[in-house]
């Protein structure tokens, strides 16, 4: 009787974490089916590296989504060229420099900070960020690709602080004792020895940060212009690979070529972030081994 | 002898005027501890010491687990001030500097005092850039200043021939015991006056550790040096003279030759019989 319970019980839990592959799967499948039909119309190199959209035009449809890759790297590094410093300096604050008051402050604020809506983070960009940007650029309207990115770094800063604190917190103590035994002031012995050795679990933040980014919507839809055409410059508006997907599908008719082109657009996102994430969980994987 | 000698006459002849000179001995005071009292939170770690550390000698602290020989190693270069709700009462002072002193830059401080720790602590970095960090913190660029002291400094610590090689491997490619001399050499490379040793071979085998002692015999004649260990035959073989703690106390200070033959308290006799401890 007592085995079958076990067994039961073993099977129950087997299924739960088995769900979660099957969902997995199941997605990156309906991606992949659904796009299929579009590659029948569509040349996938044309695809790619075309940078015209239009699927909308009378004479030739276009199905390049270039200038969305484009406009999607342009928003994601520009908000990791913000986060990244920022991101990195606020972690060695809490980590080594703050009192334990402060830290005990700051740290369930951050994580605050991560719950923020993304449509509450997009609203900012137009009544505040976008205005700004237009006073100090001499735009018409703020909303452009370097909008788009500093409400991308407010939203990536919560998993770059927390992860890269994480990793300076684990550097062992016996380092930074050697290096403040030696002369070395706190301010270089964080620099030259804490970061340097806590530096894959720095980079997996950035990533992870990075992940964030490329997939948010809201934000980028709401705020930088979603103009369809390859970004001229940061103060150009831009539309991303989410903002697309976002603005088009729900208007697209039922198995069209255009309908299915934009399941090929989710397909490339989703190799996109599942190959950052990889990568950030390898390199994390590879800071454990050599922490321990 | 000759050294510890000649070492005097230099320093005679110089006319260190703030040094404090034992008339008795023919070494200089380099430290003394006075009226030294260390608190941590509430309970007290270290009870009114009172030491004279000459230069150019080796000090053993021993005693048993918990006695506070490591609290008071790591006085010296106030590394305690890394840990919270501490307090300091009374005087160390070296060459005459009161180094609790509100004015003294610790960072200063903490370059003229070499430490080495119970585990050792090479930086992940290659061997050759573990010892050119003291030097670089203090903002030396010259690299063949760096690399010149680097070799010195591998050599004096008595490991250049094992690693000269391989100077751009990482440190953690070396062996524990090699580790520990590699931390030796980091701390040799910013030429400190001082050196505070705490327990550096608890953690090697015989062969390792007998390098590291006959390197603190060499190392004598350059500076001075404090150890922790907690191995008595240890304390006999490297250290002039030996001081014994008890609970927080400096129970016993003397020769080492005295200290492990007649010792004058009955509870030094027992701990260094190995009736307890």
């Amino acid at each position: 009787m007592c085995r079958i319970k076990e067994r039961l019980i073993h099977g129950l839990f087997f299924l739960n974490g088995f769900f979660v592959v099957i969902i997995l799967l199941g997605i990156f499948s309906l991606l992949v089916f659904t796009s299929i039909p579009a590659f029948k119309e569509i040349n996938i190199i044309e695809f790619l590296f075309s940078a015209v959209w239009n699927p909308d035009a009378y004479v030739k449809h276009s199905y390049g989504i270039l200038a969305m890759i484009v406009s999607t790297f342009m928003v994601t590094v520009g908000a990791l060229v913000i986060a990244f410093p920022l991101g990195i300096a606020t972690a060695a604050y809490l980590s080594d420099v703050a009192g334990q008051r402060t830290r005990e402050i700051a740290k369930p604020v951050v994580e605050i900070l991560a719950g923020i809506p993304s449509v509450v983070i997009g609203f900012l960009g137009i009544v505040m960020v976008g205005p700004l940007i237009a006073k100090i650029f001499h735009l018409h309207n703020g909303l452009n690709a370097v909008n788009g990115s500093v409400l991308l770094a407010v939203m990536a800063l919560p998993t770059i602080i927390s992860i890269s604190e994480d990793a300076l917190n684990s550097v062992p103590v016996s380092y930074e004792e050697a290096s403040l035994a030696l002369g070395a002031t706190p301010w270089q012995t964080i620099v030259r020895v804490k970061i340097p050795a806590a530096v894959s679990g720095i980079i997996a933040a950035c990533m992870l940060g990075m992940g964030r980014a490329i997939g948010e919507t809201m934000t980028v839809l709401m705020a930088t212009g979603c103009a369809p055409a390859m970004p001229e410059s940061f103060l150009g508006p831009v539309r991303t690979m989410t903002s697309t997907i976002a603005i088009e599908l729900g208007e697209v008719p039922y198995n069209t070529t255009h309908y299915y082109a934009l399941f090929g657009v989710g397909l490339v996102l989703f190799i996109i972030t599942f190959l950052v994430n990889m990568t950030a969980d390898i390199v994390l994987h590879k800071h454990e081994k050599i922490v321990k | 002898m000759t050294v510890k000698m000649k070492t005097h006459i230099t320093s005679r002849t110089q006319g260190v005027s703030n040094k404090i000179v034992d008339e008795n001995k023919e070494n200089i005071v380099k430290i003394s501890v006075k009226d030294f009292n260390f608190y941590y939170e509430k309970s007290q770690a270290l009870k009114n010491i009172n030491l004279k550390i000459k230069e150019n000698t080796v000090v053993g602290i021993i005693g048993p687990s918990g006695c506070g020989k490591s609290t008071f190693l790591r006085c010296f270069n106030r590394m305690n001030d890394m840990i919270s709700g501490i307090k300091y009462e009374g005087a160390i002072c070296i060459d005459g500097k009161n180094i609790f002193d509100k004015e003294l830059d610790i960072v200063d401080l903490r370059r003229n005092i070499g430490m080495v720790f119970q585990k050792s602590n090479p930086f992940p970095k290659t061997i050759f850039e573990n010892v050119a960090y003291g030097l670089r913190i203090n903002g030396i660029r010259n690299k063949e200043y760096i690399s010149e002291k680097v070799s010195r400094s591998l050599r004096n610590a008595a490991l250049w021939d094992e690693v000269k090689d391989r100077l751009n491997q990482s440190a953690f490619s070396l062996s524990g015991g090699q580790q520990q001399r590699l931390c030796i050499a980091r701390a040799l490379a910013v030429e400190p006056e001082v050196l505070l040793l705490d327990e550096p071979a608890s953690a090697l085998d015989p062969i390792a550790t007998a390098k590291v002692e006959e390197l603190i015999h060499e190392l004598k004649k350059k500076y001075t040096i404090i150890i922790v260990t907690h191995n008595m035959q240890q304390a006999a073989r490297v250290s002039d003279y030996t001081a014994f703690f008890m609970m927080g106390e400096l129970v016993e200070h003397d020769l080492t030759s005295k200290i492990f033959t007649k010792p004058s308290k009955k509870i030094t006799e027992d701990y260094i019989t190995g009736r307890f401890g």
